[in-house]
């Protein structure tokens, strides 16, 4: 049996407090344990960004990660927000939510919860990017169904407008 | 109570489905959970090609949290064979396809062995328990060699590699010239190769099965639930009405779903053996290694033209690739391009020929476009080559050819019956956006001044069938199914409306396209309407979602059903407004007394009134609902013209994509939005096709692009923006005039891409770069001549 360990973690706005094995990944922890399955997986090379939430420890601001390149004794003391903590407790859309859904940037949506995580990072580094550093800064979230066009006009639409989590 | 006024239909409605998916409120089969749900892992082949001497899996057993561990041996007597439902020929050679392998091994990722257990984690694991004793043998993997006389057999008890040999003739068929007796001032031979690729949808499949107490139900990741159920029932011997197919949220499919497959049925032997519910979600590897595959062909084309620019007559041979057995519509998917050879032009003779054959590798089925792409890729390839050949410009080739206007309905040398289209009009819109004189003219000056960046320009007029598929004619070509659809409307006491479509969307927006044609036809609110599909509980009849048939064929049978809706409101209020059904017309959504229009009635009013049932015409019953079932009589043609400027460093063989343009009609259209984003993405699918993806087996049989690390699809970096418009010539056959769009852009783009690429490339003496063409391939294209001119060849 492998190791285990106990860890606390804030997952959108509410603290979770368990004992995973050490090998456990993030994204794994978040869909089984404490049942986030908002967030989701697309491969097993760390390639997709499907999975994709912010995460931030103590000292550091919010970050995008890909959560299947985490382990979930990483985010041991962490704050993490996935898809499903966008919202505002009224139901109200976050900007790049909003976005999304304006400028039909999504599909099927399986890449949507990573491709609007990645945005909201993207935004907080750039709040004003061209269509090129949209484009270079989602290199990391793969789309099979938009072509990527509507989601760069979404990331600009959301420009400007307060995106931190 | 609201009606509204405006027309839904045409506007560019937001989408309905946003609301879950934006907030991870999403039901992806791999998110559902039932109680006592078990997990399963599969142990696949590392072979190609290989007898498989002995399978233990009892260490695995022995394993923690391990409930159960088979392999095929185990369940050779149950598992049956999987399905091929176009078996295009009648002596097809249809090889067995059991779930789990046997005895023999036949492709890379083929699966062995299964583990459930009580997680994911635990099942995993244990399949590193299992031991399999393999011999390997040596595969075969070239399409030329494996028909050639003495190779290796994929199927040696079938003693041929060549499952199928299918032809069109039109002087057989009646519909035109021998291709041996056509003009031939000119004659173009060339060889194209339509590269293997892999959908690469984003949600990997994921299945349930709960087998409950003989009643099953399963939740897949699939673009067919209604097809999935029926053969469940043949395959596993469960009475039909004891299964429930439910296609929940599905992340893609663009025909990667299309398919009953090995997983579904192993993970429903778990189920069945266990009696507990099991789940299998496949890793993207595995989804790589083992979901099935598409186009991989070689595509022979020999044209016959005269000196002023008329085709003659088209031949074509196709080796197709099925991989190491049939897939569900795996033989029919070539023949699906069959009849758009020809393209959009009046030719007077042609001929196709298609082998199907075996080879160590994954099967092949449809993906976006199935085989229509192969067709249009082909034919606009060769016009290019005609016009260089002529000295023409490649849109005038194409002009001399092409059908006109005014010759609508046309019926093709392959017999098809065009109803409408308007290839000048979309053609000069095209033009005119791409900027196509300037652009000629820069071409000019950087060919006089040897600029290292050459500029290309590319064309595809391209038509497609769509709408698959009127029945009689799947019929004639041995399709198992029919190709109608059908739909339910029901409108409940509070003037609420429910419809229950036989299509299965993942992705199309159909819940939002399908309220916008209710909210017309019944003048309820868009948001009064909710679409429900994809679980044959809700919607016990239909066939699906591919081939850009939803709204082609589902959308008619939408509207039909909402029609009957509305007669029969009609009926009751015309009794409520105590006057004849023929004094109310229906507009403003509401029956309004014709000259006394504040005299009125909504379907909703009649809704309560028939709930109540207090008052109602004689021989009225107590409902407002109706079912009505389309099956088209023919298929519908969207076209459209797609241009394409490339630049291409001579030095460096790097191809970038400077303006594409696409201009489609796909007749009318329902919401412009989401029209825009289908042309988007099958744009982006078809540029990836023609510049990004291949799957790559190496000399083993080992598939190396096995993971998103070597298969890459494009990432926003790769792609640019596309500049789309329309033209709108509404299709004749039937009352809705739309024509289907889902695949319209993966078909026109490849070879607007190609053709671009080639273009640039002409003065170099380069005439083609096999796809995909990467800059080391475009490189090697121009130096493979340069070589050959300075070794004295030509
Ligand atoms: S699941 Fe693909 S990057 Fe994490
Ligand atoms: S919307 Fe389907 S993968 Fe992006």
């Amino acid at each position: 049996m492998s190791s285990t360990a106990k860890i606390t973690v804030t997952v959108d706005g509410d603290q979770y407090i368990d004992t995973v094995e050490a090998r456990t990944l993030l994204v794994h922890y978040l869909r089984e344990t404490i049942g986030k399955v908002g967030t989701v997986i697309g491969c097993d090379t760390s390639n997709c960004g499907s999975c994709t939430v912010l995460m931030s420890t103590a000292d550091e601001p919010a970050r995008s990660v890909k959560s299947c390149s985490v382990l979930a004794v990483q985010a041991d003391g962490a704050t993490v927000t996935t898809v499903e903590g966008l919202a505002a407790p009224d139901g109200s859309l976050h900007p790049v939510q909003r976005a999304f859904h304006e400028m039909h940037g999504l599909q099927c949506g399986y890449c949507t919860p990573g491709m609007i995580m990645s945005a909201i990072d993207l935004l907080r580094e750039n709040p004003d990017p061209t269509d090129e550093e949209i484009r270079d800064g989602l290199s990391g979230n793969l789309c099979r169904c938009t072509g990527y066009q509507n989601i760069v006009r979404a990331v600009r639409a959301a420009a400007g407008e307060e995106v931190a989590p | 109570m609201t009606a509204t006024d405006e027309r839904e239909v045409g506007a560019a409605r937001r989408r309905k489905e946003d609301a879950r998916l934006i907030t991870g409120r999403t039901r992806w089969t791999d998110n559902l959970t039932v109680p006592g749900l078990l997990h399963m892992a599969i142990l696949r082949s590392p072979f190609a090609s290989a007898r498989i001497v002995s399978v233990d899996t009892s260490a695995a057993l022995s394993r923690p949290n391990v409930v159960a561990a088979f392999s095929g041996a185990d369940v050779a007597d149950v598992q049956g064979s999987l399905p091929c439902a176009w078996p295009v020929t009648e002596d097809i050679v249809h090889p067995d396809r059991p779930p789990l392998a046997v005895d023999v091994i036949r492709h890379h990722g083929e699966a062995v062995a299964v583990v459930v257990a009580r997680d994911r984690a635990s099942a995993m694991d244990a399949l590193e328990a299992i031991e399999v004793d393999y011999e390997p043998l040596t595969p075969v993997l070239d399409l030329e060699e494996a028909l050639a006389e003495g190779s290796t057999l994929v199927h040696p008890d079938k003693g041929t590699n060549l499952s199928y040999t299918w032809v069109f003739d039109s002087a057989a068929a009646g519909t035109g010239a021998d291709v041996g007796a056509v003009d031939a001032e000119v004659v173009l031979e060339r060889r194209y190769v339509q590269q293997r690729l892999i959908p690469a949808f984003m949600e990997p499949r994921s299945v349930i099965v709960d087998p409950g107490a003989g009643d099953y139900t399963i939740w897949s990741s699939t673009q067919i639930p209604h097809i999935l159920r029926v053969f469940y029932a043949l395959l596993t011997g469960t009475p039909e009405h004891k299964i429930r197919v439910i296609a929940p949220d599905v992340g893609g499919g663009f025909g990667g779903k299309l398919h009953v497959t090995p997983e579904e049925l192993i993970t429903f032997m778990a189920a069945r053996r266990i009696g507990r519910p099991v789940k299998y979600t496949e890793t993207r590897s595995e989804t790589m290694l083992a979901g099935h595959h598409g186009r991989d062909m070689i595509q022979d084309v020999r044209l016959t033209a005269r000196r002023d620019g008329t085709v003659t007559g088209i031949s074509v041979k196709l080796i197709a690739n099925m991989g190491a057995y049939l897939g569900l519509v795996g033989p029919g998917t070539p023949i699906l391009g069959a009849f758009m050879y020809n393209g959009i032009y009046k030719f007077a003779a042609y001929r196709f020929e298609c082998t199907g054959v075996f080879t160590n590798t994954t099967l092949t089925d449809p993906y976006r476009g199935a085989g229509r792409p192969e067709a249009t890729y082909l034919i606009e390839r060769v016009m290019d080559e005609l016009a260089v050949e002529l000295g023409l410009d490649p849109i005038e080739v194409r002009r001399r050819n092409w059908i006109k206007k005014e010759e609508f309905p046309f019926t093709t040398v392959a017999g098809l019956v065009y109803d409408s289209g308007d290839y000048d009009a979309a053609t000069d819109k095209a033009l005119a956006l791409l900027g196509y004189d300037e652009l000629r003219k820069e071409q000019e000056l950087r060919r006089a001044s040897g600029d290292p960046v050459q500029l290309g320009i590319g064309t595809s007029t391209y038509t497609e069938m769509c709408g698959l598929a009127p029945s009689r004619i799947l019929g004639a070509l041995r399709y198992a199914a029919g190709g109608w659809e059908t739909a339910s409307v029901r409108v409940l006491p509070t003037g609420k409306v429910e419809v229950v479509t036989g299509v299965s969307p993942h992705g199309q927006g159909h819940e939002t396209a399908w309220s916008q044609i209710v909210a017309d036809e019944l003048g309820v609110a868009f948001d009064d309407v909710e679409v429900l599909h994809g679980d044959t509980r809700t919607s016990h009849k239909g066939l699906d979602t591919y081939g850009s048939r939803s709204l082609a064929v589902g959308g008619i049978a939408l509207v039909e059903a909402c029609r009957k809706v509305r007669d029969k409101a009609r009926t009751v209020a015309a009794h409520m407004l105590e006057c004849s059904p023929d004094d109310l017309e229906f507009t403003g959504g509401a029956f309004r007394v014709r000259g006394t229009p504040d005299a009125a009635k909504t379907v909703a009013d009649a809704a309560f009134a028939v709930f109540a049932a207090h008052d109602l015409p004689d021989g009225i019953e107590p409902t407002l609902d109706a079912d009505a079932t389309f099956d088209p009589e023919t298929f519908s043609f969207p076209h459209g013209t797609h241009l394409c400027a490339v630049e291409v460093d001579t030095q460096t063989g790097h191809v970038a994509i400077r303006k594409y343009v696409a201009v489609d009609d796909v007749g009318k259209v329902i919401n412009p939005t989401i029209v825009e984003g289908q042309v988007h993405g099958g744009v982006a699918q078809g540029i990836a096709q023609a510049l990004h993806e291949e799957a790559v087996y190496d000399e083993s049989g080992t598939l190396v692009t096995g993971s998103f690390v070597e298969y890459t699809p494009p990432a926003a970096a790769d792609l640019p923006d596309i500049v789309t418009d329309r033209t709108e010539t509404p299709a004749t056959t039937h009352p809705l005039g739309v024509k289907g769009v889902g695949e319209a852009g993966t078909i026109a783009s490849t070879p607007a891409v190609v053709n671009a690429i080639v273009d640039a490339l002409r003065p170099y003496g380069v005439r083609d770069v096999p796809m995909p063409c990467t800059p080391e391939r475009v490189w090697r294209a121009i130096r493979a001549v340069g070589t050959e001119t300075e070794g004295g060849r030509s």
